[in-house]
């Protein structure tokens, strides 16, 4: 790693009119790769008890409705938009996503090797947005936007992992707007409001995240 | 320290480092085949299978692999103990199928969106009996893994970034660190007055409690991982991570087993595409 | 002896060096000026907030680049600036658990050699060494957790000494062990050869082993710089005032036992408690009677034949212990012998594996159980309250006020505005009312989790190792709450290591050993 300093960091999120762009802005730091690790660690950890505390209520729900279960996947999608709202870095919504999914699937998961599938779908489609804003937009809005990226990739791929496809197109039109809602919902804002209250707390100082709420960029 | 003592100390360490592999080959032949090699095995092994949404490709894998499993001497219990989650989800997901899916052929029972029909009951019985016949195997496979042997196979055979990988690892052994923390934080609410209801709102704070925990020892984490030269340019690997012929029979193997099954069911005509809508 | 393999001693320059964090508005170090020649061993002091810290992770080149904060002058070992000398120095944390960073103990040695691409061969002949160096024998493939603390603080040297590094940073190595883990932790240092740079409160057990005393002040620059004996013979009381233990020192605390008896400043110096050592079971010596309870009242809470232990396993059996009002106890011991959890059945955290915790009809009155670990979590605010080791798990709001509302709200307290700002006031914390608890220093989170108890004004007080790692002022405000609570008629109940503590505040004594029954000693 090198030791530069000839350079100011960018924190700003809005895209600043600047014409050289500062050449640390992506470059991984550790202390990113290990928060963004833990990260996918506590969130695999989450999804592990997702697949069963919500489960009763859910997989019955998904199961004998005809898609309402997707309101409820959201928390799935977390791992993505929480890692890229925190980190900021290209690649830091699917690694997050996909070491979740890693995690929960080794530790006892329903969908087996296919949850890597899903984690890797999930991470790429909530990348995909902060991609489009060149990783300078971080706000509520494009939480809630990489939240519905993430549902839509979800679904995509479900149609083939899970064999969707062969689903009427009423339940597979209940689905898409069930896991959007959720992906909105569970996954973006909760997503945005979770990185702002670990903010506050301190946790996040060396961040460019948590130095902004809590005033100190 | 002489050197002596020092290549006697190496010495033994080898020893028992190789004598606990042995061992635990002997009770698990899962952990004598790379980590690395199993995750491939258990991807190629997977595609096949999804291609098609039929019983008898599924059926015949999942029917050798527990031939296979018990002639390996992998119990019944340890089976059971790795895919328990699986085993009670698979029905669910045939469920789904059986009420929603296209309907085709005879229809027996129809009630707002919910369809049973020839097509629904076919689809959901193939449904179940893939979910069980991808995941059985391929958690058997990876759900005992050591993350170390994982991510000395990941960084040094498949060349992923190191420091992502070692990074991963770190995070990974702080798993068990957040078990203790949990028990702390959750009587530390109880001291606080907090903690009687188990009510949603005192489960979340206690999960963003945790989550704030974490980050902290992840900050300190990155601190100790630098304060050792982490990331200080290339790095050289303590244990080598090979692959042995052995690998290579391992993901053969499972390949072979996804391709043979899906043989059986084009030969028989089960075959049906993944969205052919085969049953209309 | 590991000597066969370190590399050339570093000597360290700083020139007008200074460190602001990205996130702060001032530099924690500014103007540094500091030459430290090879082989010399520092102790390295200062007030909290002094930029102790800061100063080791520069050394150690790990403070990071323009994204993590701004740099000032310049620091150097060996001329070379350290930012691009990863490896040279090595840098031992205080908080044993965070250095651990592999899940095996050979794993975790090899860790840094690997970093700085040490060919294989090589790696497991420095491992064995290292590992040999700091008298850790056991397997290399030994689970990292099952390591005791202090084990673990020699396996973090081990990993450091690995790295062959010319400079050895130990920043507060001691402050989470025991007697016996900082003993061997010490014992460790004193077998390497390379530039030592020392950050510790404890200034006593590290005398022996450093040979130049180097003071940092809050504003930039050196309060002092010399031989130990110079600089506390002339500095000395300034040190004192910053919150520094200064050797021979010992802070005065007022112990005024309800009753006839008289007030007594009592110090938590060895010399003036006549010939007791805290860990001996010795009665205690020249004191004068105590007396703060008749012996008529009931214990307020009686522990008989306690087993605790983790996961359903004991480590301890049949604890029997009195906690009586107007007594401050200790709870003295190795660590992992179960004081903690011990100390979480007297206060209604856990449940014993065997034997009864019970509290007195007095103190259980208006609860369902006599039992307090089956009391709501709200009835234990007024009756137990108990500190954490980590004062951060206790935190469940957003501001510090709002924390110490916490409990106020729970009880129905009257005039809960009052009584927060009469807390605020009192533990120096109103200019941080609106902060996040998380965010505040060491101290004064660990203020604040003493005021969050106090605020419900529990009859019991359990405190779960209330000093460590606190400087001599921090420390000393802690001992007086303590006191104050105990003299005005309440119970407290420490689990600690602390000599000091145990001379001002043990007016009882449980050693729990790690193979014998524990049995209190009458003071």
């Amino acid at each position: 790693m090198t030791h530069s300093q000839n350079h100011t960091p960018s924190t700003e999120p809005s895209p600043a009119p600047t014409t050289t762009r500062p050449p640390t802005r992506f470059r991984w730091r550790t202390l990113d790769i290990v928060i963004a690790a833990v990260l996918g660690v506590v969130i695999g950890l989450l999804f592990t008890f997702w697949n069963f505390a919500g489960y009763a209520g859910f997989m019955a729900l998904d199961a004998l409705t005809p898609g309402f279960g997707g309101l409820v996947a959201g928390v799935w999608l977390l791992g993505g938009v929480v890692g890229a709202l925190i980190i900021r870095k290209p690649g830091a919504a699917l690694f997050v996503e996909l070491l979740a999914a890693v995690v929960s699937m080794l530790l006892g998961s329903q969908w087996a090797v296919e949850t890597v599938y899903s984690g890797i779908a999930q991470g790429l489609g909530a990348e995909a947005v902060f991609l489009l804003s060149r990783y300078r937009r971080f706000g509520v809005g494009a939480a809630v936007l990489a939240g519905i990226g993430s549902a839509l990739f979800a679904w995509t791929l479900e149609l083939f992992l899970s064999g969707n496809i062969e689903m009427s197109s009423q339940f597979l039109v209940i689905y898409l707007v069930c896991l959007v809602v959720s992906g909105a919902v569970l996954a973006g804002l909760a997503g945005w409001a979770l990185t702002r209250a670990l903010a506050r707390t301190g946790a996040l100082d060396r961040f460019a995240a948590g130095r902004e709420v809590r005033g100190l960029a | 320290m002489t050197g002596a003592t020092a290549s006697a100390a190496e010495a033994s360490t080898a020893a028992s480092a190789e004598a606990s592999a042995a061992s635990n080959a002997r009770t698990d032949p899962v952990a004598a085949v790379n980590p690395l090699a199993l995750w491939f095995a258990a991807v190629l092994y997977s595609l096949p299978l999804l291609t098609s949404v039929d019983i008898v490709s599924g059926g015949t894998s999942l029917g050798v692999w527990l031939v296979l499993f018990t002639a390996l001497g992998i119990t019944p219990a340890t089976i059971v103990k790795r895919t328990w989650p699986l085993l009670l989800a698979a029905p669910l997901s045939g469920l789904s199928m059986l009420l929603y899916a296209e309907p085709g052929g005879t229809v027996h029972v129809t009630w707002w969106l919910v369809t049973v029909s020839d097509n629904s009951i076919e689809l959901a019985l193939a449904i179940t009996v893939r979910v069980l016949a991808i995941g059985v195997p391929t958690l058997v496979a990876l759900v005992g893994i050591d993350p170390t042997r994982l991510a000395d196979a990941l960084a040094q055979i498949a060349r992923l970034p190191a420091r992502f990988v070692l990074g991963a690892l770190a995070a990974v052994r702080l798993a068990g660190v957040l078990a203790a923390d949990h028990r702390s934080l959750a009587q530390a609410r109880r001291a606080r007055g907090l903690s009687d209801t188990r009510s949603l709102t005192g489960w979340l704070a206690l999960a963003f409690a945790l989550l704030v925990t974490a980050m902290r020892r992840g900050t300190m984490l990155a601190t100790a991982m630098e304060a050792r030269a982490f990331g200080s340019g290339e790095r050289t690997w303590a244990r080598a991570s090979r692959l042995t012929r052995r690998d290579a029979v391992v993901v053969a193997l499972a390949l072979g087993i996804a391709l043979a099954a899906v043989g059986l069911a084009l030969a028989t005509g089960t075959y049906r595409l993944v969205g052919s809508g085969g049953g209309a | 002896m590991n000597a066969s393999h370190s590399s050339r001693p570093a000597r360290v320059v700083a020139s007008g060096w200074g460190w602001r964090h990205a996130s702060r508005r001032l530099p924690a170090v500014s103007g540094l000026d500091l030459v430290i020649e090879p082989g010399e061993r520092v102790l390295l002091l200062g007030p909290s907030g002094a930029g102790k810290s800061t100063l080791l992770a520069g050394l150690a080149g790990i403070l990071g680049d323009s994204e993590d904060g701004a740099e000032a002058g310049a620091l150097t070992l060996d001329g070379a600036p350290a930012a691009r000398q990863r490896g040279r120095a090595g840098l031992v944390l205080q908080d044993p658990e965070a250095n651990t960073i592999l899940p095996t103990l050979g794993d975790d040695v090899a860790f840094g050699c690997e970093n700085l691409a040490v060919p294989r061969d090589e790696i497991w002949r420095r491992v064995a060494r290292s590992l040999d160096a700091v008298g850790l024998r056991y397997p290399l493939d030994r689970p990292t957790a099952h390591l005791s603390g202090g084990e673990r603080q020699r396996l973090a040297i081990a990993g450091v000494l690995a790295m062959s590094p010319g400079l050895l940073l130990l920043d507060e190595p001691t402050a989470n062990l025991d007697h016996a883990g900082a003993a061997e932790v010490r014992r460790a240092v004193a077998q390497t050869r390379t530039t030592l740079v020392v950050v510790d409160h404890r200034v006593d057990e590290w005398l022996g082993l450093v040979d130049r005393v180097v003071v940092l002040e809050p504003a930039g620059g050196l309060i002092a710089d010399g031989p130990p004996d110079t600089v506390f013979a002339r500095a000395g009381s300034a040190l004192e005032a910053a919150g520094v233990w200064v050797p021979g020192s010992h802070p005065l605390v007022s112990r005024t036992p309800p009753g006839p008896s008289p007030s007594s400043l009592r110090s938590s110096s060895p010399d003036e408690t006549s010939d007791e050592t805290p860990d001996e079971s010795s009665p205690r010596g020249t004191l004068g009677p105590v007396c703060r309870s008749s012996p008529a009242d009931p214990p307020l809470v009686t522990a008989a034949g306690v087993a605790v232990g983790h996961g359903g396993r004991a480590v301890r059996k049949d604890v029997d212990l009195e906690v009586r009002a107007g007594e401050s106890l200790v709870i003295t011991g190795p660590n992992g012998v179960g004081k903690t959890t011990f100390a979480f059945c007297l206060a209604g955290l856990t449940s014993p594996l065997e034997g009864e915790v019970r509290a007195s009809a007095q103190l259980a009155h208006g609860t369902r159980s006599p039992h307090p670990h089956r009391w709501r979590a709200q009835q234990l605010l007024t009756r137990i309250g108990t500190v954490f080791q980590r004062p951060e798990h206790q935190f469940v709001a957003r501001s510090v006020r709002d924390e110490l509302a916490v409990g106020p709200r729970l009880v129905g307290a009257r005039d809960q505005s009052a009584l927060v700002d009469e807390l605020l006031e009192r533990l120096r914390l109103t200019h941080l009312a609106h902060a996040h608890p998380c965010t505040l220093s060491g101290g004064e989170q660990r203020r604040l989790s003493v005021a969050t108890v106090l605020a419900t004004a529990p009859r019991v007080l359990v405190l779960d190792e209330p000093t460590f790692g606190q400087d001599r002022t921090t420390w000393t405000e802690l001992a007086e709450l303590v006191a104050a609570h105990v003299d005005s008629g309440g119970a407290a109940v420490s689990v600690t290591h602390d000599d000091d503590y145990v001379r001002v505040l043990g007016d009882r004594r449980l050693r729990l050993e790690a193979t014998a029954v524990a049995q209190a000693v009458r003071a």
